[in-house]
């Protein structure tokens, strides 16, 4: 399935826990990591997160591209920050560590190089994490955990009709592209910008004409099978929690505590080395 | 003793909100349980209203007012709502894809149940229970694409059986089904009638399809009004069918013309059931050996030719398998096969939206390989299955001049070159209207004219008559016939074995990526094995032949098809 869930069935222990435990788990995964700049800390839940990996039975070749991207994301991310504020590690850490003299204020400190460690850590490990959802969870049982963790049920099987519609909603798109070539529409990148933006208009056009002809018929069908009737529904594919569900979101939960505490006892959110 | 009555109008007329007069006038008609009804009747009879009545969707979705009364197994439809009523009724949609909800076959069926709030435990048991009675229980984990148009049709009646209804109500079943499928959603729905005893009404233009099993009632609808309600051998010993504008069965069609009366206890109503007299069967084979055979046409010189096309997507599906294929100039000619043949990728092959891996493809000679898709669309038109997915402008003049002007083509030429193709498409007195104010068959000849404008040598039609009822399909296909005798070479991608026999003299069928056979139309229908790997469905002209102790079916099928052309004009 060409989807946002790029879901890899292989039997392991992430596979069998429900996809509310792991939205769960995610959800309270990031704060742990966003909350802290707890070096220490980020090394460990980085390490973690790795063998969490390697447990899925997940291999770098099924997500190199979704890797690939994330990675260009975080080179780019620090490569602004460092442009933007080439000063904000001496700042944060309170000295100033020069370790190679360059033009402005752009010569290299040891603080700003930590402070970007503590960056990539941050990335290193929740990217992981996010991965492990999406490849992990099947996406039958999404629309069933979003509604679980308390999003109402309307708004979490919009959103997992949405997903699901995605791919038809491209190839509908390609085939209508092609057809308006044929007559002509030239979309190639010849052609100036607005030309392309009015190439652009003589195909959305007729894909939003049909794709709300599309809405139609699904929501009739919906509600004729009495979908908006009741204040809950139950799920098909939804699972009950078992010991291993919540025994991972205890772990999880502990890890925001320890990444809180943490920062009250240090008094502050910052590992400072220098100092 | 009488049976329930689960659905009973009473003078009911019903008017949209949008509308100037209502489309009901007067219905009166009861249901009962264990019945089985066909309500047919032309686009726009309201035969579409009256099942939104039935399910609710009227007044929820579809708001208007509403005279008279309909109870639902006793009390009334408004007052228990869209959702009341689903409790009692449940409603198959035409578009088996646009119904199918659950991202397997297992939550569609449970997605009813879901939202009654059953327990899971409960849910998985009733979800086997029902997969067992509509035969689908080996691919209740398998996704929507993966499944076929005959097996998602079973899912949709599954998802509406759980509610254990009393009433299964069938909008166009067979609208978006292949003949062979068709055949078989028609044998389920008998199936499931006998095995639950419930009430059964099938909205339906294709009566003879329709007919193939038994039907205790036929409704015709027309003008908003009930026409004829009764058993089916009355209605096809009447003339009521021939003034509504449905087609009767071919088989009947062909007994008129022999000079036959057809009488209700010849029971005309089913093939099978059909009872002729020796002296009626001799008249059969006497109007045959009457009815001279048709000419066969001449051969004009080859104008595309495609020789070993290999056809394989990325994912390694190998659609074409050395596809060889002549297409001679000024032909209207048909490609058949199931979903999944091979047909749509060759005709996006010929289009060059998809570059063949292997093989030559030529125009009169000259290699097409190389042209770009536009460079292409100057000889090769294609015309899309449903024309809301090509119209892009607000005016008609402008869509069909749209062509020309990305072209560049000077605004004086333009203006002739559209006058003449709206002229050819009948749409001349209509060209200062916005596309929005024409009717479905119309924006159909939109798309058809703004292909013909750019005066292609071939034009491609995919599912040219798709949904569209005996009067529409042979508005659109005496078009595209008139078309045809002005030079123009048509190749139309279709299901319909009516369209096939009648307007093209040649059917190249498709499976499974090769073309297994490449003959007139009525040699492929009369021939089993290539009717039963097509997907096809023998005719029912076969069928008599056979039962007439004719031993030439096919030639049959030619004569009779000669003869009703002539008597339609």
């Amino acid at each position: 399935m060409t989807n946002l869930f790029n879901y890899i069935d292989r039997p392991s222990p992430i596979h069998r826990l429900t996809g509310a435990c792991k939205l769960v788990c995610l959800l309270l995964w990031s704060v742990a990591a966003m909350t802290s700049f707890y070096t220490p800390l980020l090394a460990a839940l980085t390490v973690a997160a790795l063998i969490l990996f390697r447990t899925a039975k997940l291999r770098v070749k099924d997500i190199s591209f979704t890797l690939g991207a994330m990675i260009v994301y975080v080179i780019l991310n620090n490569v602004l920050i460092y442009l933007f504020s080439p000063g904000h590690g001496a700042q944060l850490y309170g000295s100033r560590t020069v370790l190679l003299t360059l033009p402005g204020r752009y010569s290299l400190t040891a603080e700003q190089l930590f402070y970007h460690l503590n960056v990539v850590l941050k990335n290193a490990c929740t990217i992981p994490i996010v991965l492990l959802f999406v490849c992990t969870t099947n996406p039958s049982e999404f629309a069933a955990s979003l509604n679980r963790i308390g999003v109402s049920y309307r708004i979490s099987y919009a959103v997992a009709l949405t997903l699901r519609y995605i791919p038809d909603i491209q190839r509908e798109y390609h085939d209508i592209s092609l057809a308006q070539q044929a007559r002509g529409v030239e979309m190639s990148k010849k052609a100036s910008l607005i030309h392309r933006l009015k190439a652009a208009s003589t195909i959305l056009i007729p894909l939003v004409l049909s794709s709300l002809d599309r809405i139609e018929v699904i929501s009739n069908a919906m509600e004729l099978r009495g979908f908006g009737k009741g204040k809950k529904r139950t799920w098909y594919a939804g699972r009950d929690f078992s010991a291993a569900d919540w025994l991972s979101m205890a772990a999880c939960a502990l890890l925001v505590l320890l990444s809180l505490t943490l920062t009250a006892l240090n008094g502050g959110r910052f590992y400072n080395p220098f100092v | 003793m009488e049976k329930e009555v689960l659905i009973s109008f009473r003078d009911f007329g019903f008017q949209y909100t949008a509308q100037a007069s209502p489309t009901l006038y007067n219905i009166n008609l009861d249901i009962h349980r264990g019945e089985k009804v066909l309500i047919a009747g032309p686009s726009g009879c309201g035969k579409s209203t009256i099942a939104h009545c039935i399910n609710g969707l009227i007044p929820a979705s579809y708001p208007g007012k509403i005279t008279g009364s309909l109870t639902v197994k006793g009390e009334d439809a408004v007052r228990q709502g869209l959702f009341g009523l689903s409790r009692t009724v449940g409603t198959v949609l035409q578009d088996s894809d646009g119904q199918f909800i659950g991202l397997t076959v297992a939550e569609d069926i449970a997605f009813a149940l879901e939202n009654d709030c059953v327990p899971r435990a409960e849910m998985h048991d009733t979800v086997d229970r029902i997969a067992e009675l509509v035969n689908i229980r080996q691919v209740l984990s398998h996704a929507p694409h993966e499944i076929s148009g005959g097996q998602k049709q079973r899912v949709s009646l599954g998802g509406v059986m759980v509610n254990q209804v009393d009433v299964l109500l069938f909008d166009e079943p067979l609208a978006n089904l292949d003949p062979a499928t068709g055949k078989q959603a028609i044998e389920l729905i008998d199936d499931i009638q006998k095995r639950t005893g419930c009430a059964v009404v099938i909205i339906e233009h294709r009566l003879e399809d329709v007919l193939h099993r038994h039907v205790d009632r036929v409704v015709v609808m027309g003008q908003g009004r009930i026409v004829f309600d009764g058993d089916p051998d009355t209605l096809l010993c009447g003339d009521v069918l021939e003034s509504r504008g449905i087609r009767e069965p071919l088989y009947v069609t062909a007994l008129k013309y022999a000079g036959i009366t057809p009488t209700p206890d010849m029971h005309p109503a089913s093939l099978p059931a059909l009872t002729l007299t020796p002296e009626q069967k001799s008249q059969v084979q006497a109007w045959f050996s009457r009815q001279p055979s048709p000419a066969g046409r001449e051969e004009a010189p080859v104008l595309l030719e495609a020789k070993n096309i290999d056809f394989t997507y990325e994912g390694g599906h190998h659609a074409l398998k050395g596809i060889d294929l002549t297409i001679r100039r000024g032909e209207m000619l048909s490609i058949v096969g199931t979903n999944g043949a091979g047909k749509s990728t060759f005709s996006k092959v010929i289009c060059g939206f998809e570059q063949p891996q292997k093989g030559s493809l030529t125009l009169e000679g000259a290699d097409l390989t190389a042209l770009s898709i536009k460079e292409r669309a100057d000889r090769i038109g294609y015309v899309m299955q449903n024309p809301n997915q090509m119209i892009s402008k607000n005016m008609i003049f402008d869509e069909v001049a749209l062509g020309l002007r990305n072209r560049e083509v000077p605004e004086e030429e333009i203006r002739p070159r559209v006058e003449q193709a709206l002229k050819i498409c009948g749409l001349y007195p209509f060209r200062n209207w916005p596309v929005s104010a024409l009717s479905y068959g119309q924006k159909k000849r939109v798309t058809i004219a703004s292909i013909l404008v750019l005066r292609p040598d071939i034009i491609l039609l995919d599912e040219p008559t798709a949904g569209q009822d005996f009067r529409h399909y042979t508005e659109i296909m005496e078009f595209l016939r008139e078309l045809n005798r002005q030079g123009v070479t048509i190749v139309l991608i279709t299901h319909d074995m009516h369209l096939m026999l009648e307007y093209t003299p040649r059917a190249v069928v498709f499976h499974d990526g090769e073309v297994i056979c490449d003959a007139s139309a009525a040699q492929v229908l009369n021939a089993p094995d290539i009717v039963e790997r097509a997907h096809l469905k023998e005719t029912s002209l076969y069928h008599l032949a056979m039962q007439c102790g004719i031993d030439a079916p096919e030639e049959f099928t030619r004569r009779f098809i000669a003869r009703d052309q002539e008597v339609r004009k």
